[in-house]
């Protein structure tokens, strides 16, 4: 679990970041910081493993303090995956995973066998390892990213918009993926995106930010799309529109669901049969989305 | 007056390849002082250009020390120097590491420069100390350029000790100034031709040690670029001088 209790961040020329922000970040879950640029999310992020230490304010991870803890052991002992995948560029793959638990003292060796271990995790072919990260794609290196992330195995994992410089395709893919992973091996996920469907695709939790890290909603994606705290949410979310403002139709005395424009997004079922409300992703909620999300699973256990 | 044909005649004869004063000494002696310079002005500016470029502090004194040290009159210093010092080793060599320090701190801190800023985010966010940074991550990087700006001030320093013979002092100068108290220009251009060989041997040779130099995985990612610019090129470019 970390918590924030009223954490500000004031940068030296004045602006402040982040003004007096507290949150919980439940353990095992994914949460989602979510706002356009300027809106401090990046900044709650990298106050997480001290790449920025707060004004004023605490962070605990487990009921410590972080400010207690020397930051190059703390950033060590957490996962960070970035935009661009942020990889070495004249280091192997093998050696990028590595990198980490060579640091801490792993025999090289080891550490490379380990990371081919994590290239098989993350759904990378091991004939990569001995690569370049430019001979990559922009997905594969993403991945690499990942799974360097998870090399140490962290219990928290922070990802600053890593699926930001991929292309909208992989991105879905890479999304699914991550899921899947996180219904393996259960980390603390803290996920910054502006993408809000990314968000309510991914979020267990999602904070929503207006500028200045001033939250202006947190909440699961149900509660927050049933209930926008103010305007600004209901536009960002995008509640009030498009594919996201569905409406029931009968059809054949089926109830069918349909958007603000008429076309069909899926059907409604009785909710034992486990689809949850959210229609974030956009993909048909009838069960047979390609690559569907393992929605049941999830809700079932989160909440 | 065409002196070309005798001045390779010059340097053909025997008699100037034997004895102490002959060729192989100058060049060895050439090559020595520009050696030791280089070597006291890698010590000074490297470390230097390094601590900018990792800091991201200082950058303002070094470009205006840079410009200072690149506006000094080489003969007029080494002249105060000499009377104040006295003669010897000593004026030239601080005269001419000075000339050096500009090229050799510019390659530096234009090769820290050059190392990709989310690169270094990214290395610190996974847990690198500062020193890790530098050695594992941006000295691998920058090494190309550091290596680019030691070839520029080589190619200075190689050319300007030649003046250093205005005092008595041996290297190739020595021919060109005693060629000229005589009138004898065949010994001159023999030894212009001499020092532009060495000059540019030692380029040829920093150029492959550049080459050698740039990592790999920089090395594969460039040959999917847009190929604008070659390696060697690209790592010249920047910290170029007024070379001579």
């Amino acid at each position: 679990m970390i918590e924030f209790r009223s954490v500000t961040k004031r940068f030296p020329d004045g602006t402040v970041a982040v003004r007096d922000f507290s949150l919980v970040i439940p353990s095992r879950r994914i949460t989602v910081l979510v706002g356009s640029s300027g809106s401090g999310k990046t900044t709650i992020l990298r106050m997480i493993n001290r790449m920025v230490d707060p004004t004023s304010g605490t962070i605990e991870i487990d009921g410590d303090d972080i400010a207690g803890i020397e930051p190059v052991g703390l950033r060590r002992g957490i996962g960070y995956v970035m935009q661009n995948a942020g990889l070495l560029p004249h280091r192997r793959v093998a050696d990028n995973i590595a990198t980490v638990p060579v640091l801490r003292g792993v025999r090289r060796k080891d550490a490379r066998a380990r990371a081919l271990e994590l290239m098989d995790t993350v759904g990378l072919d091991r004939s990569l390892a001995e690569r370049y990260p430019s001979q990559l794609s922009g997905g594969q290196q993403q991945r690499v990213g990942v799974a360097r992330g998870l090399a140490v195995d962290p219990n928290i994992l922070l990802m600053d918009e890593p699926f930001g410089a991929v292309d909208p395709l992989v991105r879905a893919e890479l999304q699914r993926e991550l899921l899947r992973l996180q219904r393996d091996l259960d980390k603390t996920v803290v996920f910054v995106t502006h993408d809000i469907d990314e968000a309510l695709l991914l979020g267990d939790q999602i904070v929503i930010f207006t500028t200045g890290g001033i939250v202006a909603q947190a909440g699961t994606p149900q509660e927050i799309l049933a209930a926008p705290a103010d305007e600004f949410v209901a536009r960002f979310v995008g509640a009030d529109r498009g594919k996201r403002a569905l409406h029931v139709r009968e059809q054949n005395g089926r109830p069918v669901v349909v958007d603000s424009e008429g076309r069909a997004a899926g059907v409604l079922v009785p909710d034992d049969a486990g689809l949850g409300a959210r229609a974030g992703d956009g993909s048909p909620a009838d069960g047979s989305a390609p690559g569907g999300r393992p929605e049941p699973a999830r809700d079932g256990g989160a909440r | 007056m065409n002196s070309w044909p005798s001045a390779f005649l010059w340097l053909a004869d025997p008699v100037n390849w034997a004895g102490p004063g002959g060729i192989p000494t100058r060049v060895g002696e050439h090559l020595l002082y520009t050696l030791v310079t280089l070597l006291i002005g890698v010590i000074i500016a490297v470390p230097a250009g390094l601590a900018i470029g990792h800091t991201g502090r200082g950058r303002g004194i070094a470009v205006q020390a840079s410009g200072v040290l690149r506006a000094l009159p080489t003969l007029g210093l080494l002249l105060l120097l000499a009377l104040w010092l006295g003669i010897g080793f000593t004026p030239p060599l601080i005269v001419m590491v000075a000339l050096a320090l500009p090229p050799l701190l510019a390659g530096a801190y234009a090769g820290m420069d050059a190392v990709d800023r989310q690169t270094i985010d990214a290395a610190r966010s996974i847990g690198m100390t500062g020193w890790q940074v530098l050695f594992q991550v941006e000295l691998p990087l920058a090494l190309p350029l550091v290596i680019g700006g030691i070839r520029s001030g080589c190619l200075q320093v190689i050319a300007t000790w030649t003046v250093a013979a205005y005092l008595p002092l041996g290297g190739l100068g020595r021919y060109i100034y005693d060629g000229l108290a005589v009138q004898n220009y065949a010994e001159m251009l023999g030894a212009s031709v001499l020092v532009i060989v060495l000059a540019l041997l030692a380029d040829g040779l920093f150029a492959l040690v550049q080459r050698l130099v740039v990592p790999r995985g920089v090395l594969a990612g460039r040959s999917r670029d847009v190929r604008t610019r070659t390696p060697r090129r690209s790592a010249s470019s920047t910290p170029s001088t007024t070379a001579g």
